[in-house]
Parts: C-alpha cells; structure tokens; sequence
C-alpha cells in the first residue's frame, strides 16, 4: 500500500528543505486551513469533537489521554458560556525531546489551525501557547504566523467572514523556565502569573482551569493532527497507523547513534527500525546497552525490547512508557550511574517543591547516587535507591513528576546493578568519571 | 451522614469533609502536617497517607492522602495496613533529612507537633549520612522569631498568612528543596495576625519572640483559662506564668469566638502585667503639696481607708468597663446605687446603652465571630474593624469567600475542604462587602465598595440602604451624594439577596446616629430575611458588662463633686484622663479624697491620694461580657506578687471592714457573683459562664501545672528550702499543683491543650467534638442578650437623622476631629508591653491634602491642634481617605488624651497662639 | 524606576490582561531584557506597575530559572546538563568552558563578560551536545573546542 508522501507524514511531510518555517501560503498550498475552514463553514463544534474522538487520537505529551474524550469534559451548552480556553503545552522540557520544537519551527502555522480547532470544537474564544523560553527560534516563527493569520482573518474576529461568528484571539506565553511548566496544571498556574506547582486533580482543567475557567491543555503535537483528521477523516487517520492508536507519531532517537534525529513514522512502527533502521544505529566504536524510549521520565529498555512497536500500549505491557516516543540511548563507553545522576540531578532541580517525597527524595538520590559515582557508596546504597523509586510510586506524590523520576531509577538499577556493584566494590568510577 | 470503613469497622461521619478529618474527628490518630483544621486539605505532605480500597474484595489496595479522599458512602480505608505505615514513617525520614534535631534548644521542643509525628510514626534512625541543607533567617519584626532550618516545608505558614489572613508581605520563594519561607528582605510582619504563625507552624521555625526572652518550656508554664482584655471581642487565651512573670499568651479555642487564632494585640499585648512600673504597694499621697510617697504597711491600708470613708461627705465609686464584673458590682454596692457612677465619658455612656437597647430590645440576633466568618454580605458601618476588634477582621477575611465558595461547591462540586482547588476556582472573585468609615482601612482591599465619610454623613448613608430595604425605616431627607447614593443602592441590593446577611457597627465612630443607622438597616433586612445579624462592637472588654450594670457617665460624676455632693471618689481601673476633657477630670480628682485602684501608673493614680495595686486579668479570676453579650469567666494564671490584690477582693474587704449588712457573706468569687446575679436579673446567667469553685471531677481540682511541671521543690529554694503549700484558690476549681484530674476538664476550665502522644496545640483535635467544631461540653461562656421577637411593620424604627456633614468654614472650630485608632496603640494596657510598644507610631494629626493645603500645613509639618479644652502639638499626616473638613486623632498615642471624640477642633500653624488650656504632655 | 521603554513595553504587553499581575512572569521577562537580571530595586518597581507587592512578586520570580535574582555576565552561557548531552560529552565540554573561562557553574568571569550556568535540556538533543549563549543555541560541540570560536563572538 504506498500513499503520496505527505499523506503518510501528515505532519512533516510538507516541510521546507532549508529549515525554515512555512509561511501561511506555502501552509495553505498543501491543504493549510481548509480543516478549519471546513469545520467553521459545515461542521459543528460536536461534530468536530466527534471526529477527533472517532481518530483515537491520543495526546502526546506523554500520558496518551484521549484527546477527544479530554474535549468532551468541557462543560458546554447554554448554562456554561465562558469564558473558555485552549492551552498548547509547548513546553517540551523533558530531557531528550525535540519533536515540539521541530513542528514548531517548521509548520508554525499546523499548531494554530490544530488550537483553533480545539477551541471551536470546546467553545474557547481565547488560546495561548505556553512555550518554553529557551525556544526563540519557534517563538518567532510562531509569532510571524500569528501575524499572518490574524492579517488574514484566520484569527482574531469572526474567523472566515461574519457567517461563522466564531472569534478565537490567540497568544504566546513564554515561559520561564521549569520543567514543572510542562505539567499541565503547573501550566497553568504559571500562565497566571504563580509559581508552577501542580494544582490537585478533580476538578481537572476542563473544568477549572486558567483564571478558573473551562480550559483545555494539550501538547503542540496533538494538536497539530487535529487539521489532518478533521481534513481527511478519522478513518483515514486511524489507517495511518499500525496500532490501536491513530495517526503518525514523530519518533526522535539522540546520544550514540549514527544519525540522530526525528522521523514521522506510523504510530508503532518498532524500536529497532526506529534506531537501527532510521538512526543508523551505534556510532563505530560504541556499543548499545540500553535506551529509555519517551523521555527521560520512562523505564530503560535494553536489547530483548527492541523489536516492540512504540506505542503507547505495547511499551505499558513491557513496563515502561511511550511518553513522548524520543528515545535516548545508552552507550558502553557512557557510565550508567553517571547517566543516571544527570537523570535525577535533573529531576531534583526541577521538583517543584511542593511535596515531601520529590522535594526531600530527589535530592537524597542525587546525593546517593554521587557517592557511589565517586567511590564512597555503600551496597546498601544501591536498595535504598530501589527503595526511594519505589516509594516515589504514582499517588504517592502530588504530581507526576518524581514518578517520572522514579521509572528510569528503578529500571537502570535494575539492568545495570552489575555496574553500580563496580563503583561500590572498586571504591571508584570503572568509566574514570571520578 | 455516609458510612465509612476504617481497618474494616464501619463508622458514620459527615459526608463533607476528608477522610482525614473524619478520622480525626473519632478520635484516631493519624498524622498529618499541611492540613491544618481551619485551612484543610491541600495535600503537600504526603504524611496522612492511608490504604484505600475499592470494595471488600480488593486486597490490594493503594495508597492515598486521606486529607484528599472525599468521606464518601462506603470508602474504605486502612490506617493500619503495613505499607502505609512504612510510608509514612518514611514520610517523617525525608522531613528530616534537613531537619537540625536541634530539640533540646529548639524553644518548639516538648509541644513540637513534628516530634509527635515522629513518634507517632516509629521513625527513629537515620540513614542519610549527607549533610543538610541551611538557610539564614530573617529578622521578622518584635513578635515573631525565625529559624529557617526547622522548616519541613508544609506550607501551612503561607496558606495561613496569605491566603486566610490576606498578608501580602511574606510568602515562599524558590523551588524544589530550596523552597524559603519568609519576608523577601528582613523586616517587621505586617499582618496583625502574624503571631498565629508560632502556632500554625507545625515546627520551630516561627516562634514566639516574646516567650524567648525570658524562655519556658510549656510544660514548666502554670497556666490556666483567660479572656483577653485588650478588645470587646472576648478572645479566649491561655496565659501561662513561671517564676512569677507572665510568660506567654497562646489561643484558647473557643468555636464561637476566635476559634483558632488571636491577633497579635491579643497575643503580646500582655506583657504590661510584668512592668517595672507596676504598682505593687498600697501607698498614699497625703495632700496637698506633700509630694512624698507613704507606703501603706501590711495591715494599714485598710484602717486607713476606712477612717477615709468613714469621714467622707458622699463617696462616688467610678467603675470601669476593663475591670471584671464582680469589681464593679462590689464597687456599686459600696458606693451606693445612686453613687455609682459606670467609668464611661457620657458619649461611651449613651453609646455602650444603645449598642445594648439595639441587641436586647430589637429582633435581630448579634452574631457571634463564627457567624460573622460565615456571612455572606457584610455592611460595616463606621467602625474601623481591624484596629478596633481585629479578630472580627479576620472574621470578615473569610466572609468574603462564602458567596464565591457556596457557587463553586454546587456548580462545580468541589468539596469545601479541598482549599487548593476552591481557592483557583474562586481566584479574585470575593462576595460582597461594604465599607463605609471615615478613613481607609486594612479591609478595604477587598471590599466590594469602601466609601469615607463624616460620622454624619455614613449614619445618612446607613438611614438610606435602611430606607431601601423597607418602606417602614424613615426617609432621608435633603442632599445624599452621587457616590453615597450608589453605594447604598448596591449594599441594599446585596444585603437583600444575602442568605446570611450582616451588619456591624461600633462605637469606633463616636455616632449615636451611625449606631442607629445600622440598627435600621439590621431591622429592615430582618423583615424579610430572619437570618440577619448584627454586630456591634462595643470599646472595651467589660464594657457591654458594665453597661448592663448601668450607672451614670462621668459627667454626672465631675457635677457631683463641682456640686459639692461627694468629696470623696474611688476610681477603679480607670484612668479619666482618657475619658474627660482634660479640666473636667482634673475637676474629679480635686475632690478631697481619691481613692485609686489600677495595674499601672496612670494620670489618675499620680493624682490620687490613696492607690491600691490591683491584679491584672491573669492574677486574678472574674467575668466579662463581650461584645456578642457573651459572658466569660477569666481565671487566676498565678498568685500575684507582694501586695496586690483582686480589686473585688480590696473592695470586699473594705466593705466588710465598713461593716456592711451581708459583707461578710462574699467570701468567694461564686458569692459576689451570685449577689450579684440577684441584684441585677440581667446578669443572673452569668453566674454560669463556668463551673462553681467547689466543682470537682473525680473529687478532684483541675491542675493548673502540668503532671511534667519541673523544679516544684526547688522553685523558691532562693526564698526558702521548704516546699511551700500551695496557694489554696477558693474561687475556682482550678488548683495551684500539679495534682488533680489530669483528662479533660469543662470546656470552660480547660487550662492547656494536650493529650497522649499530642503534645503540640494540634492535642485540640481530642477536645473537639469533631475537628472544628465545638470543645466538647460545649463552647466556653454564656450568651446573655438574645433579641426580642417582633412582627413585621412594628418595628420601632429610629427616626432622628442627622442632616447632612457641613464643613465649618466661618467658625472658629473649623474641624471635626474623628478618632482614629491604631491596633497597636490605641488601646492602652497592651501599649505597655514593649514588644508591641516597638510598633506603636509616633503620634500625628491626618488631614485630607487639600484641607492641609488651605491651611498651608505638608506632610511632617507641625499643627497646632486646638480643642475647647485642650490643645496639642503634632506632625501632620495627610490622609486622602478622609473627608473635608474632617481631621483624624489618634487616640491613645503616647500624650494624645485629656479630650473627649468626636469634637470641633481648630487646626492652625503654630505660632498663631490663642489662649486655651495647655495640656502638660501634650504634643509630639 | 522603569524607564519609559519598559513602561510602554509592559503596557502593550499586558493590556490584554483584566489584572496586570497575571502577566507578572512576563513583565519581569520584558524588563530583564533591558537590564540583564532583576535587582531588588527594580522588583519592587515592577511590583508597584503589576499592583502586586514585592513579596508576591519575588514568589513568583525565584521560582523560576529564567528570571535572574542576582546580576549576571554581558552573556549567559546556558550549558545543557541534561541526558542526551551527558551521553555524548557534556562532562568534557563543561571541563571545557569552565577552564577556559575560569569560572564553575553559578559564576560570572571577572570581567563581567560570561556567567556560565547549568541548563536542563535545550531541545536539541540530536545536536547534542549543546549550550546556549543569550539567545542563541550553539549544536554539536563534540570535540569541545569547538566552543572556543563561539566564545569569541561574544564581548
Ligand atoms: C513534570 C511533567 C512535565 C510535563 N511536561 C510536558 C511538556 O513539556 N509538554 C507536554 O506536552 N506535556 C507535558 N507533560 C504532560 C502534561 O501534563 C499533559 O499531560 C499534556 O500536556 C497533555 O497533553 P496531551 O493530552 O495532548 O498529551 C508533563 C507532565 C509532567 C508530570
Ligand atoms: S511530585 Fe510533588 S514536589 Fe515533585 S513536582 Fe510534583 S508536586 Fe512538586
Ligand atoms: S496532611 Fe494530608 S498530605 Fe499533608
């Protein structure tokens, strides 16, 4: 079965070769704004929320959340008139992703139309997207095709002349800097001017959300399928698949492989034609030892998983996480306790500090883990850090992310205890890192 | 009611609240750190973790906060399962990663809630072999010490301050393990709540700055049940003393009253009762000219004055509205009804009487402070709440959140305990709350509308929302203004639409007619709404007693003793010099004799002939009714040193060596309050406000030391090495030991929160009859008022309204001087206190620009302020909030007295001198 | 004071706020771009322009890594810490910059030209390693010395 090239990467397929982003005519030459054109002119916002519900499209920012069972908790109808908002999570500060930042600078103008989607299929008139500060490139092509939008009357007022009467004004926020930004009610807490701690779910955003109004976050991702389902269908999404799940999905692989990078692929296309078919596998003179798939916040995988397809079902089955499908691979001439400090190095800097487990654990990890780096660990030292993973479990702290923490712990203690045992036995780092 | 399953027992709680109340609530002891009973549940500590299970066929179960579990019909949780248990002893292991254990000189040791919860949890041995983390600490001002180190990053000191008493001073800074709780640079705590801190914190990190210098631990402290004295609103406290020096002043929860907290007046004002300048002898000042001091021997008081009285031609006694009721009542019984004379100026007199004809004679119910918080819609009428009765503020903090609140609970259903998320829900929406005084205030942020007005003028304003809500109230006639006329319109129409609408006024504003203005609008919303209250806030912590009592003002007694009818006048707890204009008092105190009875040097005092010292509020027992007409009995903390006495029990023994019929009948406190009781039928249920003195429990008293207390023998080894006995109190059941029923006594006897295990003041939980509710037996105290029931459209409305405010510009007195009150200052015994004397300003006078501009006077200039009896030098203020023609006195400032407000008054530049009275210490 | 730059910055900034406080992250973002980093001074400034006190201001702003509390370089080197770029010589190129520059991480060069600090992932992980200089992001320096010609284009 072949289809034309940027039918199977919706997504990418249509991007420039120099890098640069596409202008909303280049956008619009390849079928740009005519989902939002076709869903402000024939459909209603229900029928939207349908058709993105029928796709299975599940979020990408890393939990894989249904994205039209999301929309539909948007408390709609006469008694719930606004004011309403779409959030885009262009965060993306979890270690080892890039994909936001790719579509973002290359198609600007597919997350636009993807949040004007979700904001006329929720009722939203006013949308923002949280990026993250680091990302001047992206904010400038974001902000160039805001203009052009607005300029066109794909924004602002009245989108597609009077007849539509659907108004959306769209901003930029950017952030910064934290990694608890990206959690979507730290998000929000953050775009209202507060510290990015996480707010307790129920009552979850689509009901109080920014400034305690109905509000929907999804990641830049997510949203930008929203124009190609509502263009092409929900069935031709779900056939762009290889899974349960719809749709493509913008798979990335970075550390010691050949060719570094991102492809759109079909949502569970397998580890090994992710890494040795696209990256080309190891670098001469490396060997692979492990990877963590989605992000640092997932379970390392090592060899026996290679042939399982990415997707969200089939990595939960073997005990880790798509979480944002870009994987970060771990090289023999990399010591993996070292990898591990920078992992949990990150995660204690980055807690919010709101509760005890992650605010007081990380740090205790971090300190554990230097000293069995350095030499100066106990073997106990390695159970207390299959001790504190365990206790950093889901529920037992008020977000998500010291779980995240939690995931790559567990699992790179568990896989390479043999070489945590070195440090401690050899009273020094077998990698030469101290 | 829902049933609920705890470790597989079926329990049935209230279907509002957390697991983690609910478990609390039977009794059980389950840890926690960031809920804290009045803030709840926002779920940061990690510490109430429980075992939840599906149904009774999971064995599996998870974890979760039992603060953030809903007690829903048929939850099921486990406090005992062993994985919760480890939990959260590893809970507490992270809590101390960083924490000093620097117990032993930490001055939270022995009633630290982490040391409890430490225990509580098993967690004994540390692992971590890294060093911790340190902070530097902030100077945060004279109340509140600061030790960074301790935190455990609960954030309950942030919730409290910001987010329940709208501090905006303090807060948390940085992320992940640097989170800083604090200032974001040194200095004083600007909320007037900020001592709560010492107690919300669940560690040493904010402690009480006060209590540090002359350092006790709680179990040292002899303490037993008080009643702050430093405002009408009757805060409960429980003062402790060691070594004879009042050491402390810590909340007594009382639900109806101040619940959890106190303000800081209430918490530091104490420290007067250890003044070097206390009186401590019986002396006299023989007159006139002999400047020298007699000290009154033991045994010679007494004979001396008796020979006085005896002697007299016409005694007047002159009570007072600070001193219990039980002084007061003897002093009218040994003046004579006719003689006695309430301590009130005649303006106090004739408002104290209206504010008690408008609660005992009308139909609208005072509410009480719990009731207030519950509120949703306030009009404040004239009274400066937060300086006058603080913890009325705080109550009206809250009151702003019902009317979003009640929304977001039954739109959204978010239960009311889950604080985090009602408080995003709500974000900057706050109910209806109207404001009209004459100056701005600390509540005026979050009132809906604040408006600023002459006296007059706010009581016109209140005779229009009145007129408004009923065709019955009276017209207001001639010119309203614009801005007058809307806020009327709007307080009118929310107060109509209010489920719980209420009222306050005060005597702050000095207006009969502003009193009567809120009566009005109370009355008229009364019609149709019965859930309407009022609250009136009377000037001091006796004075609603006193005015029950009735007796004339002091003026009557200055004409008495101009008139030649009295030359002999006792004067209890009362400086005059507050209350008269200044020739007016001095008149009183010319009179041949003067007895004076006080705490402290006063002008009175060093202008009498004779001075008793008497023992203040925590040397000595009684009762005071607060401005709800609650009747509240205040116990002795301590047998005061030397000389002083109980002013009752000085005027007890007067009466008896005077001989008077019955005298020898008031041995105890009980029988001056009975006599009392049946003298006067308003105050027969104050007899009940606690238990009689021969009340035993188990045959036993209620010790005022606990069963730790320390040193018993060696105490007083300096004065003797024989254990003394101990004081034999027979008025109360309380006893001076450590010995006597150790469980839990009378909500009204409670003299220190602890239980097994719960050392810290969180030990309240076990007193409750539910987390939050009332003490079980009952809240303290008696409620004496109860309005009048009446039927619609016989209401008798007042009538009498003021015209409008006019600025004099032709006369003389081209001012009216309004006074305006400081919470640190205004109020005189709690000035005493150096800690709180550190924050009293320097006095001034406040003028609105542009009237300082006509008079070409700046900011910081000196004005000289005239009165017809009196005139004071003072920097001048400008206040933009006050009205034209309207200047603002700061009363009680050091100096600033001798003259009675509201009144006209001339402001000018100094220099242009006229002849008036000088007032010796007056000015800045 | 905020300079009338800054005051028209932050009114069009956040005219579209119903209260300027919400805008508060990106107010102190505006005005550090003119000042390089947010003294004390300069945040009660903005705090009276956002009707916020300094204390709810400096809530917010110390939690966050972007917005500088203490004076910082002409340019600050943001090096990446994160996973990627520890796999592919982020140690060696941290050894680096520092020796070069003589300064750790948290530190400002002498000359007030550089403050190095750590970076949680930049976003470029399959140009790993990376850093970040000002505004600019700088790839694939693997072997380190190809920071150096970088370094001199920043004075
Ligand atoms: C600590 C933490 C950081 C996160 N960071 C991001 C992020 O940078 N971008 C993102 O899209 N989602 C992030 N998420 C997930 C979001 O909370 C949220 O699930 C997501 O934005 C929802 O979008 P989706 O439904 O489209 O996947 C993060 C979650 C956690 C717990
Ligand atoms: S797990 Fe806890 S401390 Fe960590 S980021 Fe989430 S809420 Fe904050
Ligand atoms: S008390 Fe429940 S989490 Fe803190």
């Amino acid at each position: 079965m072949s289809k034309p090239e940027n039918e199977q990467k919706p997504l990418t397929g249509n991007f420039r070769a120099d890098g640069q982003p596409l202008s909303l005519a280049e956008y619009e030459k390849t079928g740009g704004y005519e989902a939002l054109r076709k869903a402000l002119q024939s459909m209603s916002p229900k029928e939207v929320m349908e058709e993105v519900k029928a796709s299975n499209l599940r979020g990408r920012g890393g939990a894989g959340f249904p994205t039209g069972q999301k929309w539909s908790f948007v408390p709609s109808g006469e008694g719930n008139p606004g004011p309403k908002y779409v959030v885009a999570n262009a965060d993306e500060m979890e270690p080892g992703t890039f994909k936001d930042r790719i579509l973002m600078e290359n198609s600007p103008h597919m997350l636009i139309e993807g949040m004007a989607l979700a904001a006329y299929a929720t009722g939203a008139q006013e949308a923002y997207i949280f990026l993250r500060g680091e990302y001047v490139r992206s904010g400038k092509a974001l902000e160039r095709a805001l203009g052009e939008a607005y300029e066109k009357n794909y924004m602002g007022k009245n989108i597609f002349g009077q007849k539509t009467a659907f108004n959306l004004e769209m901003r930029i926020h950017m952030s910064a800097g934290r990694y608890m930004c990206g959690e979507e009610t730290g998000l929000l807490n953050s775009l209202e001017g507060k510290r990015a701690i996480p707010r307790a779910k129920p009552p979850y955003p689509q009901v109080t959300g920014f400034l305690g109004k109905p509000t929907v976050v999804n990641n830049v991702e997510t949203l930008c399928n929203v124009p190609h389902i509502i263009r092409n269908g929900a069935a031709w999404f779900k056939g762009l698949s290889r899974s349960q799940d719809g749709g493509t999905k913008i798979y990335g692989v970075s550390g010691r492989v050949k060719r570094p990078g991102a492809w759109e692929l079909p949502m569970g296309a397998t580890i090994r034609e992710i890494f040795e078919g696209h990256a080309g596998g190891m670098q001469d003179g490396y060997k692979f030892r492990g990877l963590i798939p989605g992000g640092a916040s997932t379970e390392f995988l090592i060899e026996e998983h290679l042939d399982l397809p990415m997707d969200f079902d089939s990595l939960q089955k073997a005990g880790s996480r798509m979480g944002t499908g870009t994987m970060i691979i771990l090289d023999d001439r990399t010591c993996p306790v070292g990898m591990q400090i920078s992992l949990q190095s990150f995660f204690a800097r980055e807690s919010c500090g709101w509760c005890t487990p992650c605010r007081e654990g990380l740090p205790w990890i971090v300190k554990t883990l230097n000293s069995i780096e350095d030499g100066s660990g106990e073997m106990e030292d390695i159970d207390l850090l299959l001790e504190q993973a365990r206790l950093l479990a889901p529920g037992h702290t008020f977000c998500a992310l010291a779980p995240g923490a939690a995931e790559p712990l567990s699992s790179g203690v568990r896989y390479f205890r043999e070489d945590y045992e070195r440090h401690v036995k050899e009273r020094r780092c077998p990698w030469g890192n101290f | 009611m829902v049933t609920v399953y705890i470790d597989e027992k079926p329990y049935q709680v209230e279907a509002d609240q957390s697991m983690l109340d609910a478990c609390l609530s039977l009794g059980m002891d389950l840890p926690y750190f960031c809920w804290h009973p009045a803030m709840k549940s926002v779920g940061a500590c990690r510490q109430c973790a429980v075992k939840q299970f599906r149904d009774e066929n999971d064995k599996k179960g998870k974890i979760v906060m039992a603060c953030m579990t809903p007690a829903a019909e048929g939850t099921r949780i486990s406090i005992k399962d062993p994985e919760a248990g480890e939990f959260r002893a590893r809970v507490i292991e992270w809590l101390m990663l960083n924490h000093p254990h620097d117990c032993p000189v930490c001055d939270e040791g022995g009633e630290c809630h982490l040391q409890d919860m430490t225990v509580m949890t098993g967690h004994n041995y540390r692992r971590s072999r890294y060093k911790k983390r340190t902070y530097k600490n902030q100077y945060l001002g004279p109340f509140v010490n600061h030790e960074m180190n301790r935190c455990i990053q609960c954030y309950r000191c942030v919730r409290f301050y910001n987010d329940y008493a709208g501090g905006r001073d303090f807060g948390v800074f940085a992320a992940h393990d640097h989170v800083y709780f604090g200032r974001h640079e040194d200095g004083v705590l600007e909320s007037e709540f900020s001592g709560n801190l010492v107690e919300v914190c669940p560690t040493g990190v904010f402690t009480d700055r006060v209590l540090k210098k002359h350092y006790t631990r709680k179990w040292d402290l002899q303490t037993a049940p008080s009643i702050c004295v430093h405002c009408s609103l009757g805060c409960n406290i429980i003062a402790g003393e060691r070594y004879g020096r009042l050491r402390r002043v810590i909340n007594r929860y009382n639900s109806e009253v101040n619940g959890y907290f106190i303000c800081d007046r209430g918490r530091y004002g104490f420290e007067f009762v250890n003044s070097d300048t206390r009186l401590r002898e019986p002396f006299t000042i023989p007159r006139p000219g002999n400047k020298q001091i007699k000290i009154l021997e033991e045994g010679e008081a007494l004979p001396h004055l008796k020979t006085v009285l005896a002697r007299a031609k016409g005694i007047i006694g002159i009570g007072s509205p600070r001193a219990s009721l039980e002084a007061n009542y003897l002093l009218h019984k040994l003046a004579g009804p006719e003689n006695f004379y309430a301590g009130f100026s005649g303006m106090e007199s004739s408002l104290v009487q209206e504010i008690i004809s408008i609660i005992s004679k009308g139909p609208v119910r005072v509410s009480s402070l719990r009731e207030a918080a519950m509120a949703d819609c306030v009009l404040v009428l004239g009274e400066d709440v937060p300086n006058t009765a603080p913890m009325l503020g705080l109550a009206l903090r809250q009151s702003v959140m019902q009317k979003p609140m009640e929304k977001v609970i039954n739109e959204l259903k978010i239960p009311k305990w889950n604080d985090q998320a009602v408080r995003e829900a709500i974000q900057e929406q706050r109910g209806p709350l109207f404001i009209a005084a004459p100056t701005g205030g600390r509540l005026d942020g979050i009132a809906a509308s604040a408006i600023h007005a002459a006296p007059d003028d706010i009581a016109r304003l209140g005779f229009q929302v009145a007129r408004i809500l009923s065709p019955h109230a009276p017209p207001v006639e001639g010119a309203i203004t614009e801005d007058a006329a809307h806020f009327a319109e709007r307080a009118a129409k929310e107060l109509k639409e209010a489920k719980r609408p209420l009222i306050i006024s005060g005597a702050g504003a000095g207006s009969l007619a502003v009193l009567q203005a809120a009566a009005n609008i109370a009355w008229a919303l009364w019609e149709e709404n019965r859930e309407t209250a009022l609250f009136l806030v009377a000037p001091e912590c006796n004075s609603i007693g006193l005015g029950l009592m009735g007796g004339r003002s002091l003026d009557n007694a200055v004409k008495a003793v101009k008139d030649g009818k009295a030359d002999t006048v006792i004067i209890l707890e009362n400086d005059i010099f507050d209350r008269l204009d200044f020739p007016e008092a001095e008149a009183l105190v010319r009179a041949r004799h003067v007895l004076a009875m006080d705490h402290l040097p006063t002008h009175t005092t060093s202008r009498a002939d004779t001075v008793l010292p008497v023992s203040a509020f925590a040397e000595g027992g009684g009762t005071l009714i607060n401005s709800e007409g609650r009747a509240q009995r205040f116990f002795k903390v301590y047998v005061p040193s030397e000389r002083i006495e109980e002013s009752w029990r000085w005027l007890r023994d007067l009466l008896v060596d005077l001989g008077r019929p019955g005298s020898e009948a008031l041995f105890s406190l009980d029988e001056v309050t009975a006599a009392m009781a049946r003298e006067f039928p308003v105050l027969k249920k104050a007899a009940e406000a606690a238990p009689p003195a021969d009340f035993r429990i188990e045959g036993m008293k209620v010790p005022r030391q606990p069963h730790r207390y320390s040193g018993r023998t060696a105490n007083k080894a300096d004065v003797n090495v024989h254990e003394p006995k101990p004081y034999e109190d027979t008025d109360s059941p309380l006893s001076f030991s450590m010995e006597g029923y150790e469980g839990r006594p009378p909500s009204p006897l409670i003299p220190r929160f602890w239980a097994p295990g719960w050392n810290s003041v969180q030990s309240l939980n076990k007193f409750q009859s539910e987390v939050g509710g009332p003490l079980k037996g009952g809240p303290p105290g008696i409620r004496l008022i109860e309005p009048v029931d009446a039927k619609k459209g016989e209401i008798s409305f007042f009538k009498d309204l003021p015209g409008p405010f006019a600025p004099r510009k032709n006369d003389f007195f081209d001012f009216f001087i309004v006074p305006l009150f400081h919470i640190f200052g205004s109020e005189r015994l709690s000035a005493m206190s150096p800690s709180i004397g550190e924050l009293v300003p320097a006095p001034y006078i406040a003028l609105n620009p542009m009237d300082a501009e006509t008079k070409k006077l700046p900011e910081g200039a000196e004005a000289r302020l005239e009165f017809a009896a009196a005139s004071f030098r003072l920097p001048v203020k400008l206040d933009p909030s006050l009205p034209r023609g309207v200047a603002g006195f700061p009363i009680g400032l050091p100096g600033l007295h001798g003259v009675v407000l509201p009144a006209w008054g001339r402001i000018a530049l100094p220099g242009a001198e006229n002849k008036t009275y000088e007032n010796r210490d007056a000015g800045a | 004071m905020l300079s009338d730059q800054e005051r028209a910055e932050l009114e069009k900034g956040l005219a579209h706020y119903e209260k300027k406080k919400t805008g508060c992250i990106e107010a102190l973002r505006m005005v550090q771009k003119f000042r390089g980093w947010i003294s004390d001074e300069c945040l009660k400034d903005i705090a009276q322009y956002l009707d916020m006190t300094p204390d709810e201001l400096d809530n917010t702003a110390t939690f966050y890594s972007a917005i500088y509390r203490r004076p910082v370089g002409r340019h600050v080197i943001s090096i990446c810490d994160s996973v990627s770029c520890y796999t592919v010589g982020y140690r060696d190129l941290l050894k680096h910059i520092s020796g070069r520059l003589r300064i750790k991480p948290g530190e400002t060069t002498d000359d007030g030209r550089f403050t190095l600090l750590p970076a949680a992932c930049l976003g470029v992980c399959e140009n790993a390693p990376a850093i970040m200089i000002d505004e600019d992001v700088h790839t694939g320096l693997e072997p380190p010395e190809k920071v150096d010609p970088i370094l001199e284009r920043y004075k």
